[in-house]
């Protein structure tokens, strides 16, 4: 049995002031998956996830999440619909404490998250719970990474959108994330669409790819193919 | 003995300095530090604020909930203003001057207009106590606590509250604050209308105590901005030692040379602060901790 579709845009057309930089972008993601989105740089993917957030107007076509456009519902209320989203280069809250960045995160849910929940979130990521009272400001990019993701997790989405989760981040760090999506995909069933250029974090954790290119979607691979030398110059090499 | 008078007497008048400064730059601070609009219209909020707590007292109602009713009233004010007149200008904050601007002079006019050139106050309460050979007002005291009180709840609002968790958030990283369901748009307003109910608390605290004139408000003004000026956008690490090394600069020079020299000296004060931390106390003090 096919599972729902969590997510689909339709011709989506969006850039920055007048400029398209996506061209008609068609994808579609069910429920319960891990879909990569993969190209080269400046092909619009991070465009794609700020469009899908709603923090860049959408100049045609259409986003519809869970069977409604939501091209007109702004971003913060497409958070509450339930879709979190963690930015590039993490854009953590940089004076507020690694638990006040945590508490924005929840202010999307009409009551306040338990002990439980945010022990939930630090059982994921332990050096959360050891830096809690630190200015998230002054933690390194994976520690700043994993308070972006845990952050977004207080919320409770369906959906969670990374931007290169991978960016700047010791590559032992980006297995843990790799590893801890993937758990949390297969535990709590959370769709995740991502965004990426590292190859070890695609195979780690898509389970098909969409292949960008100049704003349209060009290919649909397996992240298998990028085993494949030739198949990465292809696709991924500037 | 007549050394302690003395220094009581030096303190007193540093008190009063500084509770002026810290009423008066508080709501300036917040729509300054939180927002980045500088707000000209800062001190017809204080004057709404005098206002409505005259008026208010004089129909019969206790003083303190006059005050507080001016300050609501000023609050309210702000957060229509805020709606009408700023939001539109978020992205262009030279121009919030402008707009400010407008909004004063309207204001200042518009009430000279509707309620005449002055308008009749109510008295100061408490009288006054003696410590040696000098007399003091007990309002004055009270004015002191008002604004350590309001620096107190003021902390414990921005720094312990969920309110002021998603305002701090919104204002050092608006889109992601969005991004994760913060309500950014009601978060500006209810900003602006805090720092205009914040002005509104200063005129209604000071309203016993002053002339209520449509421009009353200029008296506070001046000081407002140097206190936040030499503080820098961060209200507590700034607006609060910017008064009180403001206070006693002005306290002392005023006891000795009278009140020109208190203003000159204040004046003096901040072009020697601003030479030295561009960026006020709190910048200096943000960047050693980094």
């Amino acid at each position: 049995m096919r599972s729902e579709i969590l997510l689909n845009t339709v011709g989506l057309w969006s850039g920055y002031g007048g400029k398209p930089v996506l061209q008609g972008i068609d994808i579609d993601v069910r429920e319960g998956e891990i879909v990569a989105v993969i190209g080269r740089n400046g092909v619009g993917k991070s465009t794609l996830m700020k469009s899908l957030i709603g923090l860049l107007p959408r100049d045609k076509g259409s986003i519809v999440f869970r069977g409604t456009a939501v091209d007109n519902v702004p971003a913060y209320k497409r958070a509450r619909l339930g879709i979190g989203y963690v930015p590039q280069g993490r854009d953590v809250f940089p004076r507020l404490s690694v638990i006040e960045n945590l508490m924005v995160g929840e202010s999307i849910s009409s009551k306040r998250a338990t002990a439980e929940e945010i022990e939930k979130v630090f059982s994921y990521f332990p050096i959360l719970k050891e830096r809690r009272n630190q200015p998230a400001g002054t933690m390194s990019g994976g520690q700043q990474q994993q308070l972006a993701i845990g952050r977004v997790l207080m919320g409770k989405p369906s959906l969670i959108l990374l931007d290169e989760p991978s960016e700047g981040i010791q590559p032992n760090i980006v297995q843990d994330i790799a590893r801890i999506m993937v758990e949390l995909n297969r535990t709590t069933g959370v769709t995740i669409v991502f965004v990426e250029q590292n190859i070890d974090m695609i195979r780690a954790m898509a389970q098909r790819c969409y292949v960008i290119d100049k704003g349209r979607i060009t290919d649909k691979i397996m992240p298998e193919t990028l085993e494949d030398r030739d198949a990465v110059r292809r696709y991924l090499a500037v | 003995m007549t050394v302690l008078f003395s220094i009581f007497s030096f303190l007193y008048q540093t008190g009063d300095a500084f509770a002026f400064l810290v009423l008066s730059a508080c709501g300036l601070a917040i729509i300054f530090g939180m927002m980045g609009v500088i707000n000209l219209a800062h001190g017809e909020f204080i004057m709404c604020g005098a206002y409505v707590c005259a008026a208010a007292a004089r129909a019969g109602l206790p003083l303190p909930i006059a005050i507080l009713a001016g300050a609501l009233a000023a609050g309210f004010a702000g957060m229509v203003i805020e709606r009408i007149i700023i939001r539109p200008l978020y992205d262009r904050p030279l121009d919030t001057i402008v707009a400010t601007w407008g909004v004063s002079m309207v204001v200042t006019q518009g009430t000279l207009i509707l309620l005449g050139s002055t308008m009749p106050g109510t008295g100061t309460p408490f009288g006054s106590f003696t410590v040696g050979p000098y007399s003091y007002s007990v309002y004055r005291v009270v004015l002191m606590v008002a604004a350590l009180g309001t620096l107190g709840l003021l902390w414990v609002g921005f720094t312990k509250t969920r309110f002021g968790v998603l305002a701090r958030a919104t204002i050092q990283v608006p889109h992601i604050a969005q991004a994760l369901g913060v309500n950014t748009g009601l978060v500006y307003s209810l900003t602006f209308g805090l720092g205009a109910a914040l002005a509104g608390l200063a005129g209604g605290l000071y309203a016993p105590t002053m002339t209520l004139v449509p421009t009353m408000g200029s008296a506070f003004v001046v000081e407002a901005f140097v206190t936040v000026v030499v503080g820098g956008a961060d209200i507590f690490l700034g607006t609060a030692p910017a008064a009180l090394v403001l206070g006693a600069v002005k306290a002392s020079l005023t006891s000795w040379q009278g009140q020109l020299a208190g203003q000159i000296g204040l004046l003096v004060a901040v072009i020697i602060v601003i030479r030295i931390l561009p960026r006020g106390i709190s910048g200096w003090i943000l960047r050693e901790r980094t």
